[in-house]
């Protein structure tokens, strides 16, 4: 069986969030894989939002906010976008893929688009593998369980 | 405040490789204000070793831990518990908070977490700048609250130098001269006869290039409230 | 250290050349020699040989731009052994007040009779970035330890000196890192700590350098001191646009195109050069030329010529 990766997407309530409800009102599927949490701005995204993510057993993240220009907060996505950059480096840093790890600007109205990149988004991490190895040496606690 | 710069997390665990149990350690003074050693940087860090540690398959036990104060040995003790067990620290204080956790606790590795800068204040969010050498002799009054230790490149006392061009230094386009503008800063207080006045060899000796430095108040040491028995 | 309000103007008869040209009211002109980046002094005494009689004294530069070159202490020495008048350069960037006091003494020792006091291009831009600058003392403090340690006799700590340095000492201005107020009250300073003789910047602006003049002037400074104005002669319109960026240095961009449309680059240098020399001269307040022909000291012995300044008195 192929590895089924486990992503965490950020939505920002005013638009991404609006676009996965489109894409769902339009029918349009993507995949199980994206599990969305719904943020009332991108900007509210911490680092140690996305790195808990990871440590939980996360193969990929995904922060999505208002098209530039758009946020409803003046810049919230802007400062999201700038913190996704930094963490993409730190995680490289350690040894992780910076690819596992997104900034998708997006506007309520881009259902297809939303439901296309987080296709895509699912394609990635597959590729990439799994971000942690299945079974923990001793001492360790188990992962979540995936499809194996 | 004290400013300092995150080191990489891969310069820790390049430390830690071999280890398991480890205390990340933040200060809720400097290193929150610039942002490189406080509660949510503590945090982060601690969440990367703990993703290094995942990925290696042999997961760190870490403890996040942030002082109030990391350079005052009460305020440590909320440590003591945590290192007892702990096979390094990782402290995100300046050098001395890591200083001084490493003599409290001897028989552990203390690992500094960020690089310690200088003396500097907030110029605006995410720009922090250097003022203050602390050079212990300081003659801000004269050169109307402009250092010229830290501020000129060359730390002149009678600048400026002939690289000082359209106010700019010559180490750094997007350095002012310091010197430069100490004069305007003398001209508007009407004090630019100051200028003139050569200013003899500075005393180096108060500085860190001497000897280690302490600052002695006898006055406020404890006194001895009860006469030793004969 | 003692430095005295008001810097008297001293005939210190330190037997330098240089001073005797100057005092004699003689428009004095001095070269520079850039020591190599090796152990071979060899260049350094061709080039005194080939300029020591259209110089009255030759600079030797002190790992200038912070690159490590074979150090001005020796480089003077070599020059001495060739029959030179050498001007010891030496920067507080890279030696503090002991090591620079003991250089002097030991340059004094060895019959150098011209100290030149700079602050030096900061380490940044040279081959060792790295490095440590020292700047445990400037350009101002420097010069007025060496005339302290000339009259008065005395280290910076106060201690008496048995055998004083006789040198004939001299400091550097930029007329053109403004403000020109700042300008000329910095000259001044240096005048007050005690430079007995002044090299200026590269003059390409001429008319910048005539304002600056004026100042000086004004303010009384050409008589208390020896100013004397830098000249290089520009080998093309790459090594003027070059200087145009270098900090510092003001460069005409009439300058730049009339090298560029020169059919000989060479002779125009030499020729720019020469015009600059006729107008500096004709300024009031301008006792000399300093000429910087670094990698082209050859150019040195033309352009004197023909500005009618050989032979040397």
């Amino acid at each position: 069986m192929s590895f089924e990766p486990k992503i965490l997407a950020f939505c920002c309530h005013h638009c991404a969030y609006g676009a996965a409800d489109l894409s769902g009102v339009l029918r349009l599927q993507y995949p199980v894989n994206i599990q969305i949490i719904r943020v009332p701005c991108s900007g509210r995204v911490s680092g140690e939002h996305v790195l808990d993510a990871f440590v939980k057993g996360a193969d990929g993240v995904c922060v999505a906010g208002c098209l530039k220009g758009n946020c409803h907060y003046q810049s919230g996505n802007l400062r999201a976008g700038k913190r996704v950059e930094i963490l993409k480096n730190r995680l490289a840093d350690i040894g992780i893929e910076p690819e596992r790890l997104h900034m998708f600007y997006v506007s309520a109205s881009m259902g297809a688009l939303f439901a296309r990149f987080m296709a895509e988004l699912v394609e990635t991490i597959r590729d990439l593998g799994p971000a942690f190895s299945g079974q923990e040496r001793e001492g360790g606690e188990q992962l979540d369980s995936r499809t194996s | 405040m004290i400013l300092a710069r995150p080191k990489t997390v891969s310069s820790i665990l390049a430390l830690v490789g071999g280890m398991k149990s480890l205390v990340v350690a933040g200060c809720q003074e400097c290193v929150t204000v610039c942002q490189s050693g406080g509660r949510k940087e503590v945090s982060c860090v601690a969440q990367l070793l703990e993703i290094a540690g995942k990925k290696r398959g042999f997961p760190f036990k870490i403890a996040q831990v942030t002082v109030f104060r990391q350079c005052d040995n009460e305020y440590l003790v909320p440590l003591d518990v945590l290192m007892e067990k702990a096979d390094a620290c990782i402290s995100l204080g300046c050098g001395v908070g890591v200083q001084f956790i490493a003599e409290r606790y001897p028989t552990v590795m203390v690992i500094p977490g960020v690089d310690t800068v200088g003396g500097g204040g907030t110029v605006m969010s995410g720009v922090w700048e250097e003022r203050c050498a602390m050079c212990g002799e300081c003659i801000l009054a004269e050169t109307t609250g402009i250092c010229p230790v830290t501020r000129c490149a060359k730390g002149l006392l009678n600048g400026p130098c002939g690289g000082s061009v359209d106010g700019r230094c010559e180490a750094g386009t997007d350095l002012p001269c310091a010197w430069e503008m100490i004069y305007h800063r003398l001209k508007k207080q009407g004090r630019l006869d100051s200028l003139t006045r050569i200013r003899p060899p500075k005393n180096w000796a108060h500085s860190g290039s001497g000897a280690m430095r302490k600052v002695i108040r006898e006055e406020v040491m404890p006194c001895l409230s009860v006469l030793p028995l004969k | 250290m003692s430095i005295g309000p008001a810097a008297k103007v001293i005939e210190a008869r330190t037997g330098s050349r240089l001073e005797k040209v100057l005092r004699a009211g003689h428009f004095a002109v001095t070269a520079e020699i850039g020591p190599p980046k090796g152990a071979d002094g060899r260049r350094i005494q061709q080039l005194a040989a080939l300029v020591k009689d259209y110089s009255d004294a030759q600079n030797l530069t002190d790992n200038q731009t912070a690159v490590v070159r074979l150090c001005s202490l020796a480089a003077a020495v070599h020059v001495l052994n060739n029959g030179g008048e050498p001007v010891l350069q030496m920067t507080t960037r890279d030696r503090n007040r002991i090591a620079l006091q003991s250089d002097l003494l030991g340059a004094a020792s060895l019959g150098v009779r011209n100290v030149l006091c700079l602050s030096g291009d900061h380490q940044r831009f040279g081959n060792h970035p790295e490095a440590k600058g020292v700047f445990d003392i400037d350009s101002v403090q420097l010069t007025a330890t060496v005339r302290q340690m000339r009259e008065e006799r005395l280290f910076i700590c106060g201690e008496e000196i048995k055998a004083p340095p006789r040198v004939f000492v001299g400091a550097v201005e930029n007329p053109f890192a403004g403000p020109v107020e700042l300008r000329v009250l910095r000259l001044g300073k240096k005048v007050m700590a005690g430079a007995e003789f002044i090299q200026t910047q590269v003059v390409y602006d001429v008319e910048g350098f005539t304002r600056w003049m004026e100042a000086v002037c004004a303010a009384g400074w050409h008589k208390k001191t020896f100013i004397l104005a830098g000249v290089t002669p520009p080998k093309s319109a790459g090594a003027l646009r070059y200087m145009s960026r270098i900090p510092g240095m003001k460069v005409p961009e009439e300058l730049i195109r009339r090298m560029e449309k020169a059919s000989d680059k060479l002779r125009e240098g030499q020729r720019i050069a020469l015009e600059i020399i006729n107008h500096v001269r004709a300024i009031a307040g301008v006792s000399g030329v300093h000429i910087m022909a670094i990698n082209w000291e050859e150019a040195v012995p033309e352009i004197v010529s023909m500005a009618g300044l050989y032979p040397r008195p």
